[in-house]
């Protein structure tokens, strides 16, 4: 039987934190088994050894904050066969987006001595506001897991596993006593896609939404609930616009919890 | 329980309750039951009677729960929890067996069924009424689940009959309590003032019986005065019941109501969040999942929890059945309180009130009933009779 040629993988970084890179990485128990069935071509936070394109898969971290980032996802798409983002940045525009909502000059002057050496968009926005994406792996950070059947996935060829349910489901499938209900703490859980394993409920906090907006996300009964909760309207459209600020049903909430429209 | 023989039932005081755990222990059982975590009263492993909720009572409403603590040192003056007994049963997470590539072909192991034997302690009588349903879905038709069935082999029931009424159960309404009327193994009923701190134990069953043999004479045996105390313990805890639903024609009622616009309002408060299906003892929709490893050589087949509020649960062909949480809530409701007796010849809820307590934005089922009995407003015809 003739050797049959590995996958090329290339893992790329835009605006970001690199937090998501580092959970591939993270994959410790199964990074040799993942080396051996692809060839890891390209993945600068790992090594300097850099194979060129084309890429069967390639992961892309962060977002596109600048005009240089800009024409390189362009690139990136161009010599990948499967493109997947990883990540809030990558699929909602990030923490960074909130300038999206903000005069981007005037952070500029307050935060950079010499400001004119600043070159940055307005904006920051998903890689799917730029090119085709094949699949959005959600959270900030992913999850190893989620990521771990991404690839095994695009390996054996089929369509990955990743239900759009609520954080609730697994709270109680890990058996977290719920935090709203018990304790009156507000929690995005019944309107954010599991994927972490509800680590926030498990340690008495309130759900953040790290992984988004859930497949059927009710909106308007979540800000009653919040305001029920005693959560006054900015609070709400505050924590709405966190990680996942650019993500549709979490960018209306905000807007309709009395947070500025986006203004670019 | 009054056809019990007097050699079936004990009275132990409070310092020699203490000998109920130890005669578990000495009949092979693990003791599961009531437990303090994380401000709930939630099912776990208990070591001793120190791990019980001793003077905690829960405070109940649509979307709220709250520990209180009551006043006295009662051991079981509590109700019911955000857990149910189902996960003993059917886990939240299952492997069901492993497939190894052996050259063309591949070998399947099944996941082995052994288990400790549970004593399950403190088993209210709504939630006997929703093991006779889990019974009945996992193991009454043609096809029996091996794991479930394995698991229910090796459990004993201890029943809790209650002194007190939830602010959300309705169990009185839908026939299944508080009194225990079978279907334990023992039955316990805490009996306050007057007269010291003691529990009277019934053993309906030889696996029961068995237990009270082990206690080796500690105790006594009931008077009068204590089973006419039990007694009225448990009428106490119905007639303090404020929730109710007629179960009466409710089948008929849901079939014919499919269209109320009442399906429109509560939808719009539903946050399709799963909640109430994941709290609920009768519940038992599930996905399965294949997890291959990495290298193509092994696949696990795991069972989970899943619910009918998720849009992958009817998800066909790329694209959910029941796309609008109208439809969602509708299925749920109309399943549970509906043809559930088509399929099952029961009801599916057993009026613990745990979907009422643990629904965030506090869905009330006994309230959806009572408004969908009243006739609606002719569609189109605003202002008009």
């Amino acid at each position: 039987m003739a050797p049959v040629a590995r996958p090329r993988l290339a893992v790329w970084k835009f605006a970001s934190c690199d937090g998501c890179q580092l959970s591939v990485l993270d994959c410790e128990d199964e990074l040799l088994a993942l080396a051996e069935k692809v060839d890891i071509a390209n993945f600068r936070e790992a090594s300097s050894a850099v194979a060129d394109g084309p890429y069967d898969l390639s992961l892309v971290e962060g977002s596109v904050t600048t005009a240089e980032d800009a024409r390189r996802i362009k690139e990136v798409r161009a010599q990948s066969r499967v493109l997947v983002t990883i990540g809030a940045c990558a699929t909602a525009g990030g923490i960074q987006a909130l300038k999206n909502f903000g005069d981007v000059d005037e952070f500029r002057k307050a935060v950079y001595a010499r400001p004119e050496y600043i070159q940055s968009l307005a904006t920051s926005t998903p890689i799917a506001a730029h090119v085709p994406v094949d699949f959005e792996l959600r959270g900030c950070p992913i999850s190893k897991g989620q990521l771990l059947e991404v690839l095994s996935a695009f390996l054996g060829g089929r369509a990955p596993n990743l239900p759009s349910e609520s954080v609730c489901i697994e709270c109680k499938r890990r058996g977290n006593v719920c935090v709203v209900v018990a304790r009156g703490t507000p929690c995005l859980g019944p309107v954010t896609q599991a994927g972490c394993g509800a680590i926030c409920p498990a340690y008495h906090r309130g759900c953040y939404g790290c992984f988004g907006p859930q497949g059927s996300p009710n909106v308007p009964s979540m800000l009653t609930h919040l305001d029920a909760l005693g959560v006054a309207p900015a609070r709400q459209a505050q924590i709405f616009r966190t990680f996942n600020a650019l993500a549709p049903a979490f960018r209306q909430a905000a807007e309709a919890a009395g947070g500025a429209a986006e203004t670019k | 329980m009054s056809e019990l023989e007097p050699a079936s039932s004990r009275v132990l005081s409070r310092e020699e309750f203490p000998q109920l755990f130890e005669a578990l222990g000495e009949s092979g059982y693990e003791i599961v039951g009531p437990t303090v975590r994380d401000g709930a009263i939630v099912y776990d492993r208990l070591r001793s009677v120190d791990d019980l909720p001793i003077g905690w009572t829960d405070r109940q409403e649509a979307g709220r729960y709250r520990l209180e603590p009551r006043g006295d040192r009662a051991l079981f003056g509590y109700n019911v929890g955000p857990f149910t007994w189902k996960k003993f049963l059917f886990p939240a997470r299952e492997r069901l067996w492993t497939a190894t590539r052996d050259g063309v072909s591949f070998r399947v192991e099944p996941e082995p069924t052994e288990g400790p034997r549970l004593a399950l302690l403190g088993m209210r009588a709504c939630e006997l009424a929703g093991l006779a349903v889990t019974d009945k879905v996992f193991t009454g038709g043609p096809v029996s689940d091996p794991g479930y069935r394995a698991r229910r082999a090796r459990i004993l029931r201890i029943a809790v009959q209650c002194g007190q009424a939830g602010g959300t159960c309705f169990c009185v309404s839908m026939g299944t309590g508080p009194a225990v009327r079978g279907g334990a193994d023992l039955v316990l009923t805490e009996l306050l003032a007057p007269g010291p701190h003691r529990f009277l134990l019934q053993a309906s069953t030889e696996a029961g019986a068995d237990v009270l043999r082990c206690l080796r004479g500690a105790g006594r045996a009931p008077s009068p005065d204590d089973l006419g105390q039990a007694e009225a313990t448990v009428a106490r805890a119905a007639g303090s019941m404020h929730r109710s639903l007629d179960p009466g024609g409710v089948p008929e009622l849901l079939r014919e109501t499919l269209e109320h616009p009442r399906w429109e309002i509560v939808a719009a408060r539903c946050l399709s969040c799963t909640n109430c299906t994941m709290v609920c003892p009768t519940c038992f929709c599930s996905t399965h999942e294949e997890v291959p490893d990495l290298e193509g050589t092994k696949v696990e087949r795991w069972r989970r929890w899943d619910s009918c509020f998720n849009l992958g649960f009817t998800e066909l062909h790329g694209a959910p059945v029941r796309k609008s949480g109208l439809s969602r809530y509708r299925q749920w409701l109309t399943h549970k309180l509906g043809t559930w007796h088509d399929q099952f010849g029961m009801s599916g809820c057993i009026g613990c009130g745990r979907c009422i307590t643990w629904c965030p934005v506090g869905i009330d089922l006994t309230e959806e009933i009572a408004v969908l009995r009243t006739p609606a407003p002719p569609a189109g015809k605003e202002g008009k009779p």
